[in-house]
């Protein structure tokens, strides 16, 4: 967005402050409904103007994304048997309770 | 009185819906709860299947959690082995207040911790939060002294999602991950990872919604900043 955007945009008198610095720091927030109505609009007016904001949000969003991909990787169980000997030992001493 | 068969399954439907409103007086259990329920009870009942199917369904999540805290993949497994023993322990003692994930975590990030102190690696929540206020979430060198953009961020496209199935961008981001400090490393593994909520991370952490969002931007701001830098050296 540049500064003669911002001042064609009405809604910009509104929310004149929020300049791309500041909405970077609104992402997480936006992204997890925190906003106030108010911020929420001037983070949308703001959003559908700025092609280097949408652009910033996109790679949140993707970021986001790629780190919910690595989960996907299975864990071997290390030292089952000996989980399962406690599991019985303390099955054991849980039966062998009066 | 005899009733015939014929009668019988003729009566079923309106017994069926009598059983229904009487169970409204009941709490509702949601379907997690209900396999919770009868999870613990089979755990306290000595059921080996069922210990084992809890770790398989918590044992991944929980070496990626612990290892948050502490410096080695090893040394994790040791907290994840002694989290099981100090369940055990404490399983005649659950009581539904939290749900069993909540439960079994909050024992994994106390063990977890100690371990940590230990190795000299734990700072506590409000310290990180008071240390790195000022942090921000973007480079100041991106924008121009009035906060807009110097430049535009890359338009990534489509080319994480081609190559986040790789071992190469896989090792990037969980070693983006790994390098974050500790607490934004368990908050972006427990949300983004792991897909909790923020109200299930915020019980088992004892944060704040507020403390909570503030080191998951952080940590997420750092996680884009490395992916981002995966494919400069490529940009040629």
């Amino acid at each position: 967005m540049t500064k003669q955007m911002t001042m064609m945009n009405p809604i910009s008198e509104l929310c004149p402050a929020l300049t791309c610095r500041e909405f970077v720091e609104l992402v997480t927030d936006y992204l997890e409904d925190g906003l106030t109505l108010t911020d929420r609009t001037c983070f949308e007016a703001h959003l559908a103007l700025c092609e280097g904001c949408q652009l910033y949000l996109d790679q949140m969003q993707q970021t986001i994304k790629a780190v919910g991909k690595l989960n996907e990787e299975a864990i071997p169980v290390a030292g089952k048997a000996q989980l399962l000997a406690c599991f019985r030992d303390w099955k054991g001493a849980l039966l062998g309770a009066p | 009185m005899e009733l015939s068969g014929a009668q019988m399954s003729h009566l079923e439907p309106s017994g069926a819906a009598t059983n229904r409103e009487s169970i409204t007086d009941i709490p509702i259990l949601t379907h997690v709860q209900i396999q919770e329920l009868a999870l613990v009870v089979a755990l306290r009942r000595g059921d080996e299947a069922a210990f084992l199917s809890l770790i398989e369904q918590f044992h991944a999540m929980m070496i990626r959690v612990a290892r948050t805290y502490v410096s080695t993949y090893e040394v994790a497994e040791e907290v994840v082995q002694e989290t099981w023993l100090g369940v055990l322990r404490g399983l005649d003692r659950f009581e539904h207040r939290s749900s069993l994930k909540t439960w079994v975590f909050h024992i994994l990030t106390n063990r977890a911790k100690s371990r940590a102190q230990r190795e000299d690696r734990y700072v506590t929540f409000s310290d990180v939060l008071y240390v790195q206020s000022d942090e921000s979430a973007v480079d100041p060198d991106c924008f121009e002294p009035d906060g807009w953009w110097k430049f535009h961020p890359d338009h990534w496209g489509s080319r994480v999602e081609e190559h986040v199935l790789g071992q190469e961008m896989r090792a990037w981001i969980e070693q983006a991950v790994q390098t974050l400090p500790p607490d934004q490393a368990t908050v972006i593994t427990l949300r983004d990872m792991e897909g909790w909520t923020a109200t299930e991370v915020c019980a088992v952490l004892a944060v704040s919604e507020e403390n909570q969002r503030v080191l998951l931007h952080r940590a997420r701001a750092k996680v884009r900043t490395r992916l981002n830098s995966y494919f400069e050296p490529k940009a040629q």
